[in-house]
Order: C-alpha cells, then sequence, then structure tokens
C-alpha cells in the first residue's frame, strides 16, 4: 500500500518528470513505428509481386526478430552511439516484423473478384492499389501497426540503457535503488500508454471492418 | 460492332477456345451460353482484355483491339460480374461514380447522372446513395452493379453471370429489368450464363459453346425450332423443347 501511495507522490510531486518522461517515451515509440509503416508498407506492397523478393524478406524479418531486444540495442549502439536515434532504429526494426507480415497477408487477401472488377472497370495498377488494394487491407494493416506499437512501448523501456530517456529511466533507477514507488510510476504509465494505444487502434479496425463489410 | 476472327487461347498445352469466328451487332443483346468449362467467360474476357487470345484477331468497330491502351479499352466497355464486385469500402454514389471518375469527366455531369441511373432501376437516390453496399439486399447490390457498368454510357457493356447468384424472384425481376432497359439504351450486351431459360428469355441471338467451340447461333427460336445437333438439343433439354415450341411457335408464322 505504501508503494502505491509512494506512486502516486511520485505523479503529484514530480509531474513534470514523470509527463516529460512519459512523452520522450511516446516520441520514441512512434518514430520507431512510423518509420516502420513508411519502409513496410511499400515493401509488402513490392513483396505481393515478387515471390522471391517477399520470401527473402520474410526469412530477414524473422531473422531480426529472433535477436533479443537488449542485444539489437547494443547492435545498433556500436554503429550510432547513444541516445535517442538507437533505441528510435531497434524499434523501427522490431515494428517492420508484425507491420510487413500483416500489410503482405492484407494485400495478398483482398478479394480476387474486387480486383478483377477494378481492373475490368479500367482501373490503372496504381488506381488498383490506392483505391482498391490499401483500403480493403487497411483494417488488416492496422493490426499489425497496433502489434507494433505495443512491442514499440515495451521494449523502448530498455531505452535508458543507451542513454535515451523514456519510463524506463524510471524503472531502472527504481530497480538499482530498491525503490519500488519509483519503479511503478515508471511502469504503470508505461503498461497504460500500451493499453491505450491498443484499445484507439483496435477501436479504428473495427469501425473500418464495420463500414467496409464484405458485400455478400 | 465486334468481330471475332479466328480466334483462339490455349494454356500450355490444352486449348480452351478453337478458332472461334462471329460477330456481334451494335446494340444486339448476344449471350454465351455453355456448360462449365466450354470457354464463354474466357471468350468473354478476351472482349476487354483480361485475357489476351493466343491467335486470331478481335476488332471492335473495325478496330483491332490488340493495338489499343488497355486501360483505356475498358473504360469504355461496361463490366458487370457474378460476384457483384461492388466495392464495400465505397457507398453506393461512389461505386457508380467509379468510372466516370476514372476517365475524368464533370463530378456535376455524373453526379446528376448517378440519381438518374438509380432511379431508374427504381433505387431512391436520397435513401441509397450514401449506404454501403453491405446495407443492400443481394438484388438491390447487383442493380447497383448493372447501373455502374451504364455510368459512363458506354457503348459495350460485358456481363459474366451478373444473375445467377441470387434467388429465383429478385433474378426473374432483374431479367425483367434488364429486357426493359435495353430496350431505352439499346447498348451491345454481351451476356454469359449458363442458364437456358435465362438466355431464351433476354436474348436478341444465342452462341452455343462447347469445348471452346461454337455449337450453334441463332436466335432463342431458331435454337428452339431448329437445334442442329444433339448437343443443342441436350443442352436446352427434351422437356424444356417441347414446352416451348408451342411458346415460341406463335411468332414465327410457321
Amino acid at each position: 500500500m505504501d508503494t502505491i501511495l509512494g506512486m502516486f507522490e511520485i505523479f503529484v510531486d514530480d509531474w513534470n518528470n514523470v509527463l516529460m518522461l512519459l512523452l520522450e517515451h511516446i516520441y520514441m515509440s512512434f518514430t520507431g513505428v512510423l518509420f516502420a509503416i513508411l519502409i513496410g508498407v511499400p515493401l509488402a506492397v513490392a513483396m505481393t509481386k515478387s515471390k522471391v523478393l517477399a520470401q527473402s524478406i520474410q526469412v530477414l524479418i524473422n531473422l531480426v526478430q529472433t535477436i533479443p531486444s537488449l542485444a539489437l540495442l547494443l547492435i545498433v549502439l556500436i554503429f550510432l552511439g547513444l541516445g535517442y536515434q538507437t533505441v528510435i532504429v531497434a524499434l523501427f526494426c522490431y515494428s517492420l516484423m508484425p507491420i510487413i507480415q500483416n500489410s503482405f497477408v492484407g494485400l495478398s487477401n483482398v478479394d480476387r473478384n474486387l480486383i478483377e472488377a477494378g481492373i475490368g472497370m479500367g482501373m490503372t495498377s496504381r488506381q488498383l492499389l490506392f483505391q482498391v488494394k490499401i483500403p480493403l487491407s487497411m483494417p488488416v494493416i492496422l493490426a499489425g501497426i497496433r502489434v507494433a506499437l505495443v512491442i514499440a512501448v515495451g521494449i523502448a523501456t530498455i531505452g535508458t540503457l543507451v542513454g535515451a530517456g523514456g519510463l524506463g529511466k524510471l524503472i531502472y533507477r527504481g530497480i538499482a535503488t530498491s525503490n519500488d514507488a519509483k519503479l511503478l510510476a515508471g511502469a504503470i504509465p508505461a503498461a497504460l500508454l500500451a493499453i491505450l494505444l491498443d484499445s484507439v487502434v483496435g477501436r479504428l479496425e473495427k469501425k473500418l471492418n464495420r463500414s467496409r463489410r464484405h458485400a455478400a | 460492332m465486334i468481330v471475332f476472327d479466328k480466334v483462339s487461347k490455349s494454356y500450355g498445352d490444352s486449348v480452351v477456345i478453337k478458332e472461334l469466328s462471329f460477330m456481334i451487332g451494335k446494340g444486339e443483346l448476344f449471350v454465351l451460353i455453355g456448360a462449365s468449362g466450354c470457354g464463354k467467360t474466357t471468350t468473354m474476357k478476351m472482349i476487354n482484355r483480361l485475357i489476351e487470345p493466343s491467335s486470331g484477331k478481335i476488332s471492335i468497330d473495325s478496330q483491332d483491339i490488340s493495338f489499343t491502351d488497355p486501360v483505356m479499352l475498358r473504360r469504355d466497355i461496361g463490366y458487370v460480374i457474378q460476384q457483384i464486385g461492388l466495392f464495400p469500402h465505397m457507398t453506393i454514389e461512389q461505386n457508380v461514380a467509379l468510372v466516370p471518375k476514372l476517365k475524368n469527366m464533370n463530378p456535376a455531369a455524373y453526379m446528376k447522372r448517378v440519381d438518374e441511373l438509380l432511379n431508374m432501376v427504381g433505387l431512391d437516390p436520397t435513401l441509397f446513395k450514401r449506404r454501403y453496399p453491405s446495407e443492400l439486399s443481394g438484388g438491390q447490390q447487383q442493380r447497383v452493379g448493372v447501373i455502374r457498368a451504364l455510368a459512363a454510357d458506354p457503348p459495350i457493356i460485358l456481363m459474366d453471370e451478373p444473375f445467377s447468384a441470387l434467388d429465383p424472384i429478385s433474378r426473374e425481376q432483374l431479367q425483367d429489368e434488364l429486357t426493359g432497359l435495353q430496350k431505352q439504351i439499346h447498348k451491345t450486351i454481351v451476356f454469359v450464363t449458363h442458364d437456358m431459360d435465362e438466355a431464351l428469355k433476354i436474348a436478341d441471338r444465342i452462341c452455343m459453346l462447347k469445348d471452346g467451340k461454337i455449337i450453334q447461333i441463332g436466335t432463342p427460336h431458331e435454337l428452339v425450332n431448329q437445334p442442329q445437333n444433339e448437343s443443342v438439343i441436350d443442352f436446352i433439354g427434351r422437356k424444356r423443347l417441347q414446352r416451348n415450341h408451342s411458346a415460341y411457335s406463335g411468332h414465327t408464322g410457321g
């Protein structure tokens, strides 16, 4: 009970510091995921056009996923040094898999009849991509982004080990000083952030699914 | 006018279309019929170049279509498919206005046309325009599928078993509406079906295919009264022949 009260004490007394760490946390997670979307979705589009590319990229991203997060962070550290950029690159690497995987599955599973209807009506391949394939696979792509965001928020907590901020700072400081209240003051906002992002994006997915139910 | 000149299509060793030659007149409702695998859909899809023939020539208004840009060609040919093919993420209005939009037509003009077309098939524009396809019944959806093909006012419309997934009542209604519509718009319609009743009911001329070859082309009356061989008789069905013989002998004069 005391630790919980202690946590609230930290929120009240030190709110501007907690808020800053939270914002740093959001900044790192979002930037990593954003780059993963910018690279991952076009890559998934390219994968639907070439089987060889699809297979090689799948092998590659699965390989990256098997590297423990701390190890990956240290590998990136060798090249980029201490700071945000290292964490963002690591988060980018982890976000790629769910985003590429889901975008690829979504794009390849668009109803063939609808694709043929689009082509038959005189759409160019670019129009088909932007007006049919991407909008129709949006719910599946969003599911990938949702998973990526949750993973990113989790992994961003170890960012503090390479000199980036974020809520991990409170957690590790709490561990180092055996201060449970401090640990919770970092862990609970991080967990809430993950839950919040999960439900917001999840709701967006559902909304899209509702209005875009497949014509029977 | 659409002319097929010795058109063949083969996939590897199997020949699915064998030297088809026929012509479809302007304003004609031309039905391609046959059992599944006879090549009727393949034949139709060669007209808008969704499938390219292996040999032979197809021309529209004496222009060889293999020299046209397929995207431009398709925008001038309406296309209705069996699975309806309305885009579930677009409203009815967006679906119908799709081809005019692709053709960069004037939005004010085609929006007016969307209303006209919806009215034409008995769907109130104010009620239906902003709905999504999933909110419509199967029959309503396929009405939208048909008017979507008409939206850019193409001279030719291809219909690939458009009514086969509907319940019998909606199917009959849509067949009646189509023949009624055709009297107003006089398009060249190529209609694929495997349903002989449907073919006899709506066609100006019927082309019966078997194993990628034409076994008979003629008006419904000719097919029923002068079936050229056993295959035609089998497909029309002896029962139906007896029944329809009397129905079709009324306006033949012998």
